[in-house]
């Protein structure tokens, strides 16, 4: 086949260190904020009552069952940057909590990926 | 801020609702061109109807006027979808489906680096629309396969035409799927889930 063609790449030490993970967005001095990921899981710990803020209210309601930042953030219609920072007021006065998601490491964890094959296959 | 009244917002449908042990979840990208079929995929696949997260990233303007003391600021809003599949009563599996201007990766603090892995999904009738793709993720040591979707009037190239114009290493999986049926982008997954496999074991 003819047409455009392709170079391949090499690995940029700067760009694939995991080091470099959750400490790039917006508010670097907010270590709370850049730890949330769009797949942690957030969890309320109180129910939402009319005292609150209505955007934590609506947060606490959601939230009642586990569920993730991008998905509160779309049932928010809110950007994650708004949505990150309503959480870590909730996180900081223990009206959440959250779980972080388990991330690629340097050394893939087999059993990791065979639990994700496992529910695969159920599809 | 733009907020309605928390009574009109709408969660989950009920048989959408997460059981509380649902606390461990693993995220995986399916990164392409425009119209290559990543919100297809994502939907085909996904147990909820495909979501959108927003995010809004506000630039100054830089000498665009002479109106001393005026700011301009342009705002540009990215959005991705995305969808969710309940792996194990613990174990949840999120799929992103991401623009492929790379330009605005940024903006998902994360997002490459903590996915376990990539599709590249490829539409043979437009291939160097991936070749940026394809390389940012080699530049940051993401895993990925590459599904070729098949479009109807797509013209068929072999699988080894495609990866000497792709210049893939002989050991990133190539695949041919249909985004639109769930058996195969799943077999996508699948092919994805084997290949991280088979990097975890050490190279002795
Ligand atoms: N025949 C065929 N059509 C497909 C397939 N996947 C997607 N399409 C169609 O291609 C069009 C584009 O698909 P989308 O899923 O919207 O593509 P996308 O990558 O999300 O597009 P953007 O978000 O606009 O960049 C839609 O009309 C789909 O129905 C496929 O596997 N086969
Ligand atoms: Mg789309």
């Amino acid at each position: 086949m003819s047409g455009p063609r392709r170079e391949r790449r090499k690995t940029d030490p700067a760009l694939s260190d995991p080091e470099r993970l959750y400490v790039i967005t917006g508010d670097l001095d907010d270590s709370e904020r850049a730890a949330l990921d769009l797949v942690t899981m957030v969890v309320a710990q109180a129910e939402p009552s009319p005292t609150f803020q209505p955007e934590q209210a609506a947060i606490l309601r959601l939230c009642q069952a586990p569920l993730s930042v991008a998905e509160i953030s779309a049932y928010l219609s809110l950007p994650f940057s708004v949505v990150t920072s309503l959480l870590s007021d909730l996180l900081a006065t223990e009206l959440i909590e959250s779980r972080a998601p388990i991330v690629r490491a340097t050394l893939p964890d087999r059993s990791l990926l065979e639990a994700v094959m496992h529910g695969l296959q159920k599809l | 801020m733009d907020f309605r009244s928390s009574d009109t917002i709408t969660g989950p449908r009920t048989e959408d609702v997460l059981p509380t042990t649902a606390t461990a979840a693993v995220k995986v990208v399916i990164v392409g061109g425009f119209g290559v079929g990543k919100t297809t995929m994502v939907g085909s696949v996904s147990e909820i109807r495909p979501l959108t997260t927003e995010e809004t990233m506000t630039q100054a303007g830089v000498g665009v006027d002479d109106n001393a003391g005026v700011e301009t600021k342009t705002a540009t809003t990215v959005a991705m979808d995305f969808g969710r599949i309940s792996l194990s009563e613990e174990l949840i599996l999120y799929l992103f489906g991401t623009p492929g201007q790379e330009r605005f990766w940024f903006l998902w603090n994360g997002l490459f680096e903590g996915a376990l892995g990539a599709v590249v999904l490829i539409d043979t009738r437009r291939l160097e629309v991936s070749f940026d793709v394809i390389g940012r993720l080699e530049e940051r040591g993401v895993p990925f396969v590459v599904a070729v979707n098949t479009f109807p009037d797509a013209p068929h190239h072999p699988v080894e035409a495609l990866r000497r114009a792709l210049d893939l290493p002989d050991e990133v999986p190539m695949i041919d799927c249909d985004a639109r049926l769930r058996a195969s982008s799943r077999d996508v997954l699948m092919t994805l889930m084997r290949y991280l496999h088979s990097l975890a074991v050490p190279l002795a």
